[in-house]
């Protein structure tokens, strides 16, 4: 095994006491302990020490039901990618997965602002926490998220690279327009506290024209410096933005930017704006003096934000693959000797350097379940921008995930069936890991077991398909609903259970002298062909009806071809014979010379066979007698029959 | 407009509460059921009215939770009794009452027969209801029909045995007879006023026994039925003329779980099913003119169906039993914007229909064109 990256955590599992030995057994996604009476040393008792089991998750997010919406919304969305077409031109791909990838944002924020008022909400301090929590893990994935957007799906090329950063940034650093909210609602905001603060951090984050607005503001308050706020307002106006859209390239930018650049550093060497320490700090800003924008580090708050203001204003023609360049001398610069690095910026300063693999395995580590990493590496590779990476388990990394996320969804009681439609999407694993699974899904309702049936049909699991159905038409038969288990065991076009079923009812038969079920019965259909002994069955009752309608001479040919066709099992051919007897003993012939002849030779048939078994002792007297009395009955009852065939067939019609 | 509400549960049962026919407003009150929780749950939603007062920015129109209510076992049938009652069938073979109270919004439980359906040694889930105010209808997989009337305690009458498979859904065609449909493709109707176990009368279609889901009755004419099942296909039947549906028609690919008539236009059909889709069937209804004297123009017009509709005035007889299912008059359109998981339920009343499905979302569309 490899060496593990970080340390695992312990967790303390209330109800075993310190110091004893736990068993356990491992779950598809828990561990259940139970305390045994294991002693390290001396002599010990097994067995457990306590009646209870523990069962301990790693994942509670699938339980919360807030979370639950992003599971089933983001499932929707992964099914719609899977689906999308293969041979469209890639400029046109690009932008559906980014609105794609815009989809799953917005599920997650929206679960985001759900979590919020929640936990603003709620008057349990545990859970306001735990959601606490759960939001911020939320707020980081996005922020992830986002990234990965701008640099691996949108790929913007530099120029569009620099304003996509800033957005991003933007997007992130809510609090920066609240302030300003609360200044402008003052009754002076040039006079506000937050007012500079306010100004600094539009100029940081590149928004230029509320700065601006900002400033006026202040330019109204003190006419004296009337000048140099102009000034400052014009550089501010005249600094260039790169625009995508338009004819210029980026190298003709460039010189446009260095020559305003180099405008802004004269107008610093001047001292113009030496009397107003604000407007001087702004104009550091603008020429990218890294000292003072270090110095900005409250206003900025993360080195991600510096390392894009730092662009913004030194290089904003950056390419994709200089900025880990930039980024890592950003993350040492910001973070002092104070500040540790967090995981999260590992996570970013590993999707700056490109290394995809990387970003994806810090995640995984540090976050509890598998929907992150499985959605974004499925989304990557469908934007073919994952090697094929050979691992131990699974095909490569988006299917191994995606596997993995699966079969977490699977212990979920309800969100199985999202899970199905991810084992659909994994051409290797996929397909033996579904069939594992589905088979173990509880069935308590017809309804539910409809379900999974059809999903098993849909994937022509017939194995599972056959399974299932016998659950079903066992349970079925335990509690005496024969009919349900007829129509189980015809789903799985199941024989040998049919057979088993229709034995049942013959049983119930010859007990009851009638038959249960008759709307069954009565109405086979082409299920009847099934299994021998179904079709007996049907055949049987359908004699009775021939019979009770007075049509003889049909039931009678029913009946003989029942046991000359060996449609009828052995057993029961007395019970034919003595249901012959009514018909032999009518005035009118029923049953021709050959048919006789054919009834005397199947009990000629059934008598060999009675004789041939051990005439043992333990068959109690009466009942030899009363065999021995039917067979005689019969003998006499066909050979008067045969009689008067013979004579009528004999007889010239006149 | 199509609003789709996640709601972190997967619903069985959707059912607008009845609104009175004096009032021409729209419905704005629902009631869902969940199934395959671990805690299961009775909820009662609103929409409001468009451009109602009272709404949060955001979605108009979105289904907020008003109350819920804690329910043992899946919620395999849900039926509004009256303004304020609401009755579900359970999993557990469970049949409950719960009243909604107004003033206070909440629910509570006003009336149980727990292991109303039962099996010896395990539980028989019960599988649907209907319900005539104040006798409630209940069938189930253990083959029974039971009788119950709200407000008195114990069971009023028991049909043992009335069938050897699985009941899967029941309606009432007149306030003495109801219909039940098993999984064997029967369809029986039972007259209650009779004592015997027996039904009085027993359709199916010839051929496969394909297992039938669910059934509804024409709301102008009680002996027009149409049935959906296991293959997807819904069936029409006249009832007066046994033995055989009137027409069949491909709708779904897989199990179809409801299937309503629009109750004021009835000439509208909506049906959905596992594969994820929800249809909308239109059948187009020439005015009271008597067939024969539309001659000429259309040729569709004519029945082509082997089986002339019983005598009787033809120009009342309802478009669904004219003829055999030619497309050029039966329009179907698919109700929801892509495919989901299963479409569980349904419930259509004036222009609002809402749906559930196993995705755990509720969609309300309010503009249905009927």
């Amino acid at each position: 095994m490899e060496e593990v990256d970080v340390e695992p955590t312990v967790t303390n599992i209330p109800g075993i006491r310190y110091g004893k030995h736990m068993g356990f057994a491992w779950g598809p996604g828990d561990i259940l302990v139970y305390e045994t009476q294991f002693k390290a040393s001396g002599p010990s008792l097994s067995g457990p020490a306590g009646p209870f089991i523990h069962q301990v998750r790693k994942d509670e997010d699938i339980y919360s039901p807030i979370l639950r919406k992003l599971f089933n919304e983001s499932h929707h969305i992964f099914v719609g990618l899977q689906t999308i077409k293969e041979d469209l031109p890639s400029k046109s791909k690009r932008t559906q997965f980014v609105s794609i990838s815009r989809n799953y944002r917005s599920v997650i924020r929206a679960c985001m602002e759900e979590l919020q008022q929640v936990a603003v909400s709620t008057r349990d301090t545990e859970m306001a926490t735990q959601y606490g929590n759960q939001v911020s893990i939320l707020l980081a994935i996005e922020l992830i998220w986002n990234l990965c957007e701008v640099l691996y799906i949108d790929a913007a090329p530099a120029g569009s690279l620099l304003l996509h950063l800033l957005d991003w940034v933007r997007l992130h650093k809510a609090d920066v327009d609240e302030k300003a909210r609360d200044v402008l609602q003052s009754d002076s905001p040039a006079e506000h506290h937050n007012y500079w603060d306010v100004v600094v951090s539009y100029v940081l984050q590149g928004s230029l024209v509320e700065a601006r607005q900002m400033l006026v503001k202040q330019a109204t308050l003190q006419p004296a410096s009337r000048n140099m706020f102009k000034l400052m307002d014009s550089l501010l106006g005249k600094m260039p933005f790169f625009n995508p859209g338009g004819t210029e390239t980026v190298t003709e930018f460039d010189v446009k930017w260095s020559n305003w650049h180099k405008e802004v550093e004269s107008y610093l060497k001047d001292n113009s704006f030496a009397s107003n320490h604000h407007l001087e700090l702004i104009c550091k800003i603008l020429v990218g003096d890294e000292d003072t924008l270090l110095e900005q580090k409250e206003l900025l708050s993360t080195w991600y934000h510096f390392l894009v203001t730092r662009l913004l204003y030194c290089h904003p023609t950056v390419k994709p693959f200089e900025l880990h360049y930039y980024a890592q001398s950003c993350l040492t610069m910001f973070l002092d000797s104070r500040s540790v690095q967090e995981p999260l910026d590992s996570i970013l300063l590993a999707a700056f350097e490109y290394d995809i693999c990387l970003v994806i395995k810090d995640c995984s580590i540090v976050l509890n379940n598998w929907w992150f990493v499985a959605h974004l590496t499925d989304l990557l590779d469908h934007c073919k921008l994952l090697h094929s990476h050979n691992l131990n388990f699974g095909s490569n990394m988006r299917e191994f995930l995606l596997l993995e996320y699966a079969s977490g969804l699977f212990t979920h009681h309800s969100l199985w069936q999202c899970a199905v439609d991810y084992f659909d999407h994994c051409p290797e694993l996929g397909r033996a890991c579904l069939e594992l699974q589905i088979e173990r899904v509880p069935l308590d309702t017809e309804r539910k077991a409809l379900k999974v049936l059809r999903i098993c049909e849909e994937r022509q699991m017939s194995e599972q398909v056959r399974s299932i159905c016998k659950i079903m038409a066992m349970r079925a038969l335990r509690n005496n609903r024969l009919g349900s288990a007829l129509s189980w065991s015809i789903r799985a076009k199941d024989a040998a259970f049919a057979t088993l079923i229709s034995e049942r009812f013959l049983q119930d038969y010859c007990a009851k002298g009638t038959f249960s079920d008759l709307d069954l019965i009565d109405n086979l259909g082409p299920a009847m062909l099934l299994s021998d002994r179904l079709t007996f069955l049907g055949k049987y009752r359908e004699f009775h009806k021939l019979y009770g309608e007075k049509r003889f001479k049909e039931a009678a040919k029913l009946l003989l071809s029942l046991m000359t066709a060996k449609i009828a099992p052995q057993s029961f051919w007395m019970t034919l014979l003595t249901d012959a007897l009514p018909l032999l003993e009518q005035t009118e012939v029923i049953f021709s010379a050959d048919q006789t002849n054919e009834l005397m030779y199947c009990l000629e048939e059934l008598t060999s066979s009675l004789n041939s078994t051990a005439p043992g002792a333990d068959r109690p007297m009466q009942q030899e007698d009363v065999e021995q009395t039917k067979v005689e009955l019969l003998r006499l009852s066909l050979a008067r029959n045969l009689a008067m065939a013979v004579v009528k067939e004999g007889t010239m019609e006149t | 407009m199509e609003s789709a509400k996640y709601v972190s549960q997967k619903i069985s049962k959707t059912r607008w509460r009845p609104v009175s026919y004096s009032s021409l407003q729209q419905p704005d009150i629902f009631a869902t059921g969940s199934w395959d929780n671990e805690n299961n749950k009775v909820s009662v939603w609103s929409i409001g009215n468009p451009g109602g007062s009272g709404l949060e920015d955001g979605f108009e129109g979105e289904p907020q939770l008003i109350c819920e209510y804690k329910h043992d076992g899946d919620v395999l049938d849900l039926q509004f009794l009256d303004q304020e009652r609401i009755v579900t069938v359970s999993s557990t073979g469970a049949v409950t009452i719960f009243r909604h109270h107004q003033n206070s919004q909440t629910i509570s439980v006003s009336q149980q027969w727990a292991r109303a359906h039962w099996y010896p040694c395990d539980n028989s889930p019960s599988t649907g209801v209907a319900c005539n105010s104040p006798e409630i209808v209940s069938v189930g997989e253990d083959g029974r029909i039971i009788v119950f009337r709200a407000d008195q305690e114990g069971v009023v009458r028991v049909i043992e045995n009335a069938d050897s498979s699985t009941l899967n859904a029941v309606t009432y065609l007149r306030t003495t007879e109801v219909l039940t449909v098993n999984s064997i493709g029967q369809l029986k109707m039972w007259d209650l006023r009779q004592q015997s176990n027996s039904p009085s009368q027993i359709l199916l279609l010839s051929g496969d026994r394909v297992p039938l889901y669910c059934v509804d009755r024409h709301p102008n004419q009680q002996h027009i039925v149409a049935t959906g099942g296991q293959d997807g296909m819904l069936c029409v039947w006249d009832v007066r003329q046994g033995n055989m549906p009137f027409s069949l028609m491909e709708a779904h690919s897989a199990e179809m779980w409801e299937v309503h008539f629009h109750p004021t236009n009835p000439d509208h059909l909506f049906t959905c099913s596992e594969d994820g889709s929800l249809l909308h069937w239109e059948t187009s209804s020439p005015s009271e003119m008597p067939s024969f004297l539309q001659g000429g123009g259309n040729s569709s017009m004519t029945s082509r169906s082997a089986m002339a509709p019983a005598g009787g005035n033809q120009s009342i007889i309802s478009a669904w039993l004219r003829g055999d299912s030619s497309k050029s008059r039966l329009e179907t359109t698919h109700m929801l914007p892509s495919q989901t998981l299963s479409v569980n339920s349904l419930d259509v009343l004036g222009q609002c229909l809402i749906c559930g499905t196993d995705g755990e979302a509720i969609f309300v569309n309010r503009q249905v064109p009927v």
